[in-house]
């Protein structure tokens, strides 16, 4: 029930934003933290560190940038299409992965990753350092067309709340109980009887999915696919965005991803620019000191304290 | 009789609406505001980025920071050389911060994606530092002025000497992106129709630090000339690379783009004797040093070619929305082209239909060491190239005049 | 030219010798990755951003007090160490019996925060550093050029390396850290000072990190990058080599240095991606590496 209040608010919240606040912003917002939901769910729901995560986003972002570019699809297969192939990805990467644990497991994603964004810097076809550029938004459905900032916005919107629902859907069906279980303790999950790796590997299949979608979309934003997408900044930030957040959280990686990018566009305007990778860092240092459950679970636990 | 003064009343009541019509159009949100687009603090932010702001400012306040009674603006921002973050920033000037112009421009990768959403924008687009030549061919469009120098006259101006002279085997180390592509491939054109051969190439990432790998490709290949087809940061390094191996004794070593900042970061042991093409040098003549002295006095160093094409650049910008009598970016556009600049920066100069500043460039030698009378004195000119033979002809695709 | 079987022995040898002094780069790290990992248990994903600061620390103790190269090659490491050893008490000690993810994540946090200071201060474009009067100039021999700095990298290296290893697997010093990893407790119960051993241990890896990063400085441009884009490389060469054996990260690192100088000669397109190209080859046939002893 309240939850129920929250995503209606939320909704209402989304819909009337683009009035008050830069739609471009929102939406950078919004591929991001459709990103961080993604990453998440490895993350705070199976305890699976990720580092290379920005493989996923670039991935989705060039296929749907190249198709929209050479084929003339409308964008809403362009995205489709990203989609799927960075799900594609995921299930080569996450089979390699899974055979590893813990910290192995985030050095063998970062070193994959770094194959990928080594794969695009070189491959024609994305461009390489100059970008994939001029990615047309097209017509949504062959008929609206979305270089109306406000008609892309609500586009932008709508995959946003498709993918929240489909994680939250995840979480909350028996294979997400599953996957709590194996998070919490693996070897009582395999004496169950599950095949924990190939749970593990289903998971990873869907987050590079989800986080395909999100590079995928903002692409056709800001009519560019670039690097910078493929980058193991990106994987560092996606982290950042979930740790502060809360992982583990349903609302913790939009919070997240909200505040990161708001600090991140605030410091690149001023004097402030050159630090903002130093108060990044701090942030990291900060939470994982102090701070471990993030600003939605540290809301959480207020609430749980007094009002219950 | 009474009808015709009627009728010449009329035209004359409409001819006074139109014009106070323009007038009340003239400058965009009472305001005139100038982005700066730079590298401000990676590779190229030497050779355009703060300095770049400091030559606008120059330029603005000399103007007298005021265009037709409006106040001029500036902003600036770091694109890091990336073309994402770059045009995401140029977008949000123009959609939510009221940016009329944007000047600056170095990265090729990057001005090549701001240009575009400019021009979707019908905004003009000041190019002051980037070399690449699509800006005013494959790419071009009625607002891109592209001002200093472009990779055409580069390679006319140093490569095809060099040809000339029996040098006939050719190596490119290649900074791997736009500029570096372009370079390499006008140069190869030059090579090639000039009876020389390209042996071969290798493309080295913007801001590679080491360069040994690269230098012993080029070392192999059995090459007369080695081409340094990068800039800034990696030109230096990769210069010196050469000389650790040993390569600068044993063939030549050509810089293709050659900054000021750039050349006197190096030693004038290594550097010395190299030949190279560049769109202006600060010790050229009385008017040139008077400026130079100036940008010097507030910047810590003499300008780079960039810099100095910024201070160019945004003063016909801001003379031309003066005699169009608005900040319209076509209107303004095409009063540019139709006034010849003409400034310390600006010889002999015109901006042509399709957006190149065509103006003398200048072949000139780095000194050695005991020719340098003082720390700024690092170029020796040898000769003056005229702009037309410097920069080739028009395409036709790109005469917006004839369009 | 002199060529053999239609190979130019001019550039196979000189890529040989580029391969090799990345090699001995990727040795230093992982070889300081492989010591803190065998005590700690954490991998330190600032490492990268400490050889960055003992490369930075060499180039502002040269320009701004006259500390020539050789001085620098004994106080840099120490200092780089005492940052080490700072990080280790009062940062990862406090979270040291929490999941280790929390340890890499706090230490990629530093590397971050090491990384964009020193952008701050220098800006990323690179500062140069002079090779040491003694070392200039090279050796022209049948199939190659030799500089002579690149010599003594790869011997200088070798030594370092071949010295620690000595220490770990064969002193009493080396044996009571190899114990305090098997079983802390019981060292303790003897009267060792286990935290004492852990935290020296943190300084000495990371003093190794700052070691490469003065040798390193003479010959890449010192800049706040150079560390973060070397470490992923040294990642995949932990995951290639397993993280069991002091001699496997050494044998390791040499290896896929050269394996990198080969792929640049025959075939230059995919020396990026070799390393990781071989990394995935080994997960899919040893999982645990090639020297790794866990599962």
């Amino acid at each position: 029930m309240k939850i129920n209040k929250l995503a209606i608010f939320l909704i209402g919240l989304g819909l009337v934003a683009p009035f008050a606040l830069y739609p471009v912003f929102l939406m950078k917002v919004m591929c991001f933290a459709l990103f961080a939901c993604a990453f998440n769910l490895l993350l705070g729901y199976v305890g699976l560190l990720s580092f290379g995560h920005a493989a996923f986003l670039g991935t989705g972002g060039y296929v749907t940038g190249y198709l929209m570019m050479n084929t003339g699809i409308t964008p809403e297969l362009g995205i489709l299409c990203g989609t799927i192939a960075a799900g594609l990805l995921g299930a080569v990467y996450g089979k390699l992965a899974v055979k590893r644990e813990g910290i192995y497991f985030a050095m063998v994603t970062l070193a994959l990753a770094q194959l990928a964004f080594f794969v695009y810097l070189q491959a024609p076809f994305t461009g390489g350092e100059d970008g994939m550029q001029g990615v047309p938004r097209g017509m949504l459905f062959g008929l609206i067309d979305l270089n109306d900032n406000m008609n892309m916005y609500y586009f932008v919107f709508a995959i946003f709340l498709f993918g929240f629902w489909l994680v939250n859907r995840t979480v909350h069906s028996p294979f997400g109980q599953i996957l709590k279980a194996i998070r919490e303790n693996e070897p009582r999950a395999v004496s169950l009887g599950y095949n924990v790796n190939d749970y593990k590997w289903a998971v990873f299949i869907i987050s590079a999915a989800l986080a395909g979608m999100a590079g995928a979309t903002k692409t056709l934003v800001f009519e560019l696919a670039s690097l910078t997408d493929a980058h193991w900044h990106m994987s560092g930030e996606v982290v950042l965005m979930t740790l502060l957040g809360g992982m583990g959280t349903i609302l913790g990686p939009i919070v997240g991803a909200a505040s990161v990018v708001g600090i991140q566009n605030y410091m690149s305007g001023g004097e402030l620019g050159n630090y903002v990778h130093i108060i990044m860092g701090l942030i990291f240092v900060v939470c994982v000191l102090a701070f471990r459950n993030g600003i939605v679970g540290e809301i959480q636990k207020v609430i749980k304290r007094n009002f219950n | 009789m009474k009808s015709m003064k009627k009728s010449l009343l009329c035209a004359a009541v409409a001819s006074a609406f139109v014009v106070s019509g323009a007038q009340a159009a003239g400058i965009s949100d009472d305001k005139v505001k100038i982005g700066v687009l730079a590298d401000m603090g990676g590779p190229y932010a030497d050779v355009c980025g703060p300095g770049c702001v400091t030559a606008v400012e120059m330029a603005v306040e000399d103007f007298g920071g005021k265009v037709l009674g409006k106040p001029i603006e500036i902003v600036s921002a770091d694109d890091q050389n990336k073309p994402d973050i770059g045009s995401a920033k140029v977008r949000e000037w123009i959609e939510s911060q009221d940016v009329d112009v944007v000047t600056g421009l170095v990265a090729s990768s990057v001005t090549g994606a701001v240009t575009k959403v400019l021009t979707d924008a019908k905004k003009i687009a000041l190019i002051s530092t980037s070399a690449s030549h699509a800006f005013t061919t494959k790419a071009c469009s009625p607002y891109n002025a592209h001002w200093t120098y472009n990779v055409v006259a580069l390679a006319n101006g140093t490569v095809k000497p060099m040809v000339e002279a029996g040098k006939k085997k050719w190596f490119f180390i290649t900074a791997d992106y736009a500029f570096g592509h372009a370079l390499e491939k006008v140069a190869s054109g030059v090579i090639n129709s000039n009876g020389g051969e390209v042996v071969g190439a290798v493309r080295a990432p913007l801001g590679t630090t080491d360069f040994s790998s690269y230098v012993l490709q080029a070392q192999a290949s059995g090459a007369d000339v080695v081409a340094l087809a990068n800039a800034g940061s990696d030109f230096v390094n990769s210069l010196k690379t050469a000389a650790e191996f040993g390569l600068t004794e044993t063939v030549d070593v050509a810089g293709l783009l050659v900054f000021t900042p750039n050349a006197k970061a190096l030693d004038a042991n290594i550097a010395g004797g190299m030949k190279l093409t560049t769109g202006f040098y600060w010790d050229l003549d009385e008017k040139t040093r008077e400026w130079s002295a100036r940008f010097k006095a507030r910047h810590g160093s003499i300008p780079a070619m960039g810099q100095a094409g910024a201070y160019s650049m945004t003063m016909h910008y801001l003379n031309a929305i003066k005699a169009a009598g608005t900040d319209e970016g076509e209107a303004v556009m095409a009063q540019m082209k139709a006034t010849k600049p003409d400034d310390f920066f600006a010889r002999n100069a015109t901006l042509r239909a399709d957006g190149r500043m065509v103006h003398d460039m200048y072949q000139v030698r780095i000194k050695k060491a005991d020719e340098r009378k003082n720390d700024d004195d690092i170029f020796a000119v040898e000769k003056v190239i005229p702009g037309d033979q410097a920069f080739g002809k028009m395409l036709d695709s790109c005469n917006f005049a004839a369009k | 030219m002199a060529t053999f079987l239609g190979i130019n022995l001019f550039g196979l040898f000189g890529q040989l010798l580029v391969g090799l002094i990345n090699g001995s780069f990727y040795a230093l790290l992982s070889l300081g990755l492989a010591i803190i990992f065998g005590l700690l248990k954490i991998i330190n994903f600032a490492q990268g951003a400490l050889y960055m600061v003992g490369a930075f620390f060499a180039w502002i103790a040269l320009d701004s007090m006259g500390v020539n190269y050789w001085a620098a090659l004994v106080f840099v490491p120490l200092a780089v160490g005492a940052i080490g050893v700072l990080m280790e008490r009062f940062l990862l000690r406090p979270i040291a019996n929490e999941d280790h993810l929390y340890s890499l994540l706090l230490t990629f946090g530093l590397a971050l925060i090491l990384q964009g200071t020193f952008t701050h201060l220098y800006g990323s474009s690179g500062l140069s550093y002079a090779i040491p009067e003694a070392l200039k100039g090279g050796t022209r021999l049948p199939f190659m050029y030799l500089p002579n700095y690149r010599a003594w990298i790869i011997v200088a290296s070798l030594v370092v390396c071949a010295g620690t290893w000595y220490m770990i697997e064969k002193t009493k010093l080396g044996a009571y850290l190899r114990a305090g990893t098997e079983n802390p407790a019981l060292m303790q119960a003897f009267g060792i000072n286990v935290p004492l051993i852990v935290t020296l241990t943190f300084g000495f890896g990371v003093g190794l990190a700052g070691l490469a990063g003065v040798m390193a400085a003479p010959v890449y441009a010192v800049s706040p990058e150079m560390g973060s884009n070397m470490l992923i490389v040294v990642f995949a060469i932990v995951v290639i080599g397993g993280m069991g054996s002091i001699g496997g990260a050494i044998l390791t690192g040499l290896g896929m240095g050269i394996v990198e100088g080969l792929t640049k000669y025959f075939y230059p397109e995919a020396s990026t991606t070799v390393i990781f190209v071989v990394m995935v080859v080994v997960l899919l046939t040893k999982p645990a590496g090639l020297f790794g002893k866990e599962a």
